[in-house]
């Protein structure tokens, strides 16, 4: 019985290598991480707007040109801000941002380890 | 004494966030870039408008004086609202008004000059708004005051007779 | 206009009735016998009031009664009647009415129902309700009244924006309030029980069918919020992390961690401080995020007004409630000494505890994402922004032992376990470990997370699976309820690996010739509607196999407010989504074309179903 729903499961899956025609990933995946700023709340990549549309088309160029996604990155932040990249990075402005839920996850670890060692 | 320690931090913990709460409802959220003054301009090259003509940057920004540099289009309707004033700029002899066309049609584009006037010296062609961006513009209307080859004030928006004042204040 | 002053009057009827329930409550609190009824009615009352209130407003917007300022705002005479009746809690004033509506409706019912529990308990309850109650009718009111007059009376109103006239929509608000301030029940409830010193297995047991209730109503409610984002916004995505998105998903998450902890007190006195203060923390969070969505500190697709005054109220409001509600605890609450770890580590006790400690983790992750940005503006005037990828890096990586333990843990014992089925778990674990690395090396995606991730998910898939069949009906909530997740997670998972898009430009009659996709432009229609003009596309695309689609997005061009929007044309199947959706172009006579295969869409969705179906199973299952 397992055996079989693993198969039908397999099959199907199989059926799937005609999808993944993914020309332009690499910018796909900039765009997603670049917020449109005259929408609200949508990633150039989402977005259809104007802006956006020139944004992906700047992208594409500054890719052409060689340029690696973390340029591509500080040139946007240069011009406009950090406020324009959806992924806040680890800088000065932002440890807390990472820390906090690492140390809240490391604190109730402990919290549990705690309750069972009182025990003895 | 302990025992205390906990209740108390969390009342204090809850009591930071309110004021960290309260004093941000004081403050807009609509975010506008930092108006990053003094940077250079960028380079580039153009198409002009009403000639077939490829003009450099260094080309357009090379004399001594402030220029003033518009991204419209003729779709735009606050590009109407602000079109006197700039031909008002354009008429003084301290600045020269450079247009950027922005995501338009040539022929609607003339036609808004041909109604409301030309105040522009040059008129440079961005077909699909990567020049402006380039500028750090992600609108229309925007307005870039250049000198020596510095972008040294922003304006988001549409011009007005406020505005107006304060850009001929500048070369004073 | 008579529906407007009733309406108005209503609320401050309403007001007073709340006002005097309160009144009586305390004054009776110790001679209380007679109280039962007399509180019964009055409860009725109160929310015969808000009935009558929200059913004027409901009318002044299907008669289009431009007098009334919320309906001028927020609608127009061509909008059809299905859209006027929903527009009466899509704007804010009407959503509050609604909020006041769920508060009402849930206590009286609460009190109608609540048979085999102390008086004292009921009335203790209902105070604490109505502190919650008053506090809506008087920022009503004040703030945000719905029945404000306009003079000299419009003939048209502004209309609703365009976006928000969708099926899914309409609905939206009502399911999620019914989740979201469901759970003021909860928390009264809570804070009455740790008063009384009565947070207990008995408490537990009675408590636990609004827990249930509230939480699938927030389910449901924020699956039809993703549902109409994915059809609605064009943009094929249903979930981006949106500050009002996570604002409804911090609630689900407490609420869920509340249930399971729930499901050990009703069996042993323990974890009572978990269970009061997520109960504390669900209802806190919802009022949190009715601040936050509100008060205009957050940028998003979804913010309502941007009235700091509003916000005021609310922050001022929801922190009364939480500092009573630390006082309480801090005060009446003791923790039983025995609490601490009278089980041993490896049994359900502990895996509910695990459980606990992750869900809190991605409590706080969200919480944290929403707000910081907040706090760095405040103290040190810098903007950021916190998307997809903070949330992806914090949370997937632990998802993994997640669903591990979801896999296991019901299936350890009570107290103290050894694990039956060694063999079983173990040989399904190398299984799920190779399907899952066969599908990723195969497709090319990044390898080891993905790999790992799915292998997860498929573990839990499988045993879920086979406890369904192997154990039949014993504990069927709960394994409906995780294999639907599991589903989720792997639903979500492939839509995402296999996902393709197409983005070209073309003219009608054009065709766009990909490596394994043919796009025709075939041809326009032009509509007129009753408030709308309409431009239809049609397109055949022919994939690799031959299979052709004939695929129609639209435009829509409002005149009232003048906006356009993009009306994707999705074809569902079983197995994938085709999903094409049209833009016009700022001066040009092409068009922008973004076609997507989107596979497992339906899937998505019919998991969350399944995640709640097992949430309604535990609700009908009679106690043994």
């Amino acid at each position: 019985m397992k055996t079989f729903k693993t198969l039908i499961i397999i099959f199907h899956l199989l059926f799937f290598n005609n999808l993944y025609a993914n020309e332009n990933s690499e910018r796909n995946e900039i765009t997603k991480n670049l917020r449109c700023l005259i929408c609200q709340g949508q990633s150039v990549y989402d977005s259809d707007s104007d802006f956006a549309n020139s944004m992906k088309i700047l992208v594409d160029k500054k890719l052409n040109e060689g340029l690696s996604d973390k340029e591509i990155y500080s040139y946007f932040k240069e011009k406009y801000g950090d406020w324009i990249l959806y992924d806040p990075g680890l800088n000065k402005n932002t440890y807390l941002l990472w820390l906090l839920p690492i140390l809240i996850f490391l604190f109730g670890g402990a919290i549990i380890v705690k309750s069972f060692i009182f025990k003895k | 004494m302990k025992q205390k320690l906990v209740p108390y931090s969390i009342i204090v913990i809850f009591f930071v966030i309110f004021v960290v709460f309260y004093k941000s409802l004081e403050d807009t959220n609509i975010y506008t870039p930092e108006v990053k003054i003094n940077n250079d301009i960028p380079i580039f090259s153009a198409e002009r408008l009403l000639s077939n003509e490829t003009l450099d940057s260094k080309e357009i920004f090379q004399l001594d004086k402030f220029y003033i540099l518009n991204i419209w289009s003729s779709w735009c309707a606050p590009c109407r609202d602000e079109h006197s004033i700039l031909m008002d700029l354009s008429k003084s002899n301290k600045f020269i008004v450079i247009g950027m066309n922005y995501k338009d049609n040539k022929k609607n584009a003339k036609s808004f000059l041909d109604e409301l006037g030309n105040p522009y010296e040059k008129i440079i062609i961005d077909k699909n708004g990567t020049k402006s961006i380039e500028w750090g513009a992600f609108g229309v209307p925007e307005t870039f005051i250049i000198y020596n080859n510095k972008i040294i004030k922003k304006y988001i928006g549409p011009l007005n007779q406020e505005l107006f004042l304060e850009i001929q204040n500048l070369t004073k | 206009m008579i529906y407007s002053v009733v309406g108005h009057y209503s609320l401050i009827l309403g007001l007073c009735i709340g006002l005097i329930l309160v009144y009586f409550s305390i004054q009776n609190f110790r001679n209380f016998n007679q109280l039962d009824n007399k509180i019964l009615s009055f409860s009725f009352l109160q929310l015969f009031f808000v009935v009558v209130s929200f059913l004027a407003l409901v009318i002044s917007f299907i008669i289009s009664d431009f007098s009334n300022e919320t309906v001028f705002n927020n609608s127009h005479t061509t909008k059809p009647l299905f859209y006027k009746i929903s527009g009466t809690w899509g704007n804010h004033e009407g959503s509050l009415l609604l909020w006041l509506l769920v508060l009402t409706l849930f206590i009286f019912i609460f009190l109608l129902r609540t048979k085999n529990q102390p008086i004292k308990y009921k009335i203790l309850t209902l105070v604490f309700q109505q502190v919650i109650i008053i506090g809506f009718f008087l920022f009503l009111i004040l703030t945000s009244n719905p029945f404000n007059y306009l003079f000299p009376v419009p003939n048209e109103g502004l209309g609703l924006n365009p976006i928000l006239q969708d099926p899914a929509l309409a609905i939206h608000p009502p399911i999620l309030y019914l989740g979201y301030v469901g759970s003021s029940i909860i928390f009264s409830s809570a804070l009455a029980a740790t008063t009384l010193k009565m947070v207990s297995t008995n408490w537990a047991i009675h408590i636990k069918k609004w827990v249930l209730i509230s939480w699938i109503f927030l389910t449901l409610g924020i699956l039809l919020g993703s549902i109409w984002a994915y059809y609605e916004l064009g943009w094929g995505g249903f979930w981006f992390w949106d500050p009002v998105e996570n604002v409804s998903l911090m609630p689900w998450l407490a609420l869920t961690t509340l249930l399971h902890c729930i499901l050990v007190l009703e069996r042993k006195e323990t974890l009572t401080s978990w269970v009061i203060i997520l109960s504390i923390a669900t209802f806190t969070l919802s009022m949190c995020g009715t601040f936050l969505v509100r008060s205009g500190i957050l940028n998003s697709v979804h913010t309502f007004a941007n009235d700091p005054e509003r916000g005021l109220f609310i922050l001022i409001f929801l922190f009364t409630l939480i500092f009573l509600s630390l006082l309480i605890f801090f005060v009446f609450h003791k923790p039983s000494q025995n609490n601490q770890a009278n089980f041993f580590w490896l049994s359900k006790e502990t895996s509910i505890l695990i459980n606990n400690w992750f869900m809190m983790y991605f409590l706080s992750v969200v919480l944290i994402g929403t707000v910081y940005p907040i706090f760095l503006d405040v103290i040190s005037s810098q903007k950021i922004s916190v998307g997809p990828p903070f949330y992806h890096k914090l949370i997937i990586p632990f998802l993994i032992p997640f669903l591990l333990m979801m896999a296991i843990g019901p299936k350890l014992k009570w107290i103290k376990s050894d694990l039956k089925d060694k063999i079983y778990l173990f040989s399904l674990l190398v299984i799920s470990v190779l399907i899952s690395f066969f599908i990723v090396k195969n497709f090319n995606a990044n390898v080891l997370v993905n790999t790992i991730l799915i292998s997860a998910a498929l573990y839990l898939f499988f045993i879920t699976l086979r406890d369904f069949f192997i154990k039949k009906y014993k504990n069927l909530a709960q394994n409906i309820a995780h294999f639907g997740f599991s589903l989720l997670i792997l639903s979500i998972l492939f839509n995402n690996l296999f996902s393709s898009e197409i983005i070209t430009n073309l003219k009608v009659g054009e065709t766009y010739n990909g490596s394994k996709t043919k796009i025709v432009f075939e041809s326009i229609n032009q509509k007129k509607q009753k408030n709308y003009n309409s431009i239809i596309a049609n397109f055949s695309i022919t994939n690799s196999e031959g299979i052709n689609n004939n695929l129609s997005p639209e435009l829509r061009i409002y005149n009232q407010p003048k906006i356009t929007t993009s009306e994707a044309d999705i074809k569902t199947t079983l197995m994938k989504d085709k999903f094409i959706v049209i833009n016009l172009v700022q001066n040009q006579d092409y068009f922008n074309v973004r076609y997507q295969v989107k596979p497992f869409m339906l899937w998505i969705w019919l998991s969350v179903m399944i995640i709640s179906l097992g949430g309604l199973i535990s609700l009908l299952k009679k106690r043994t």
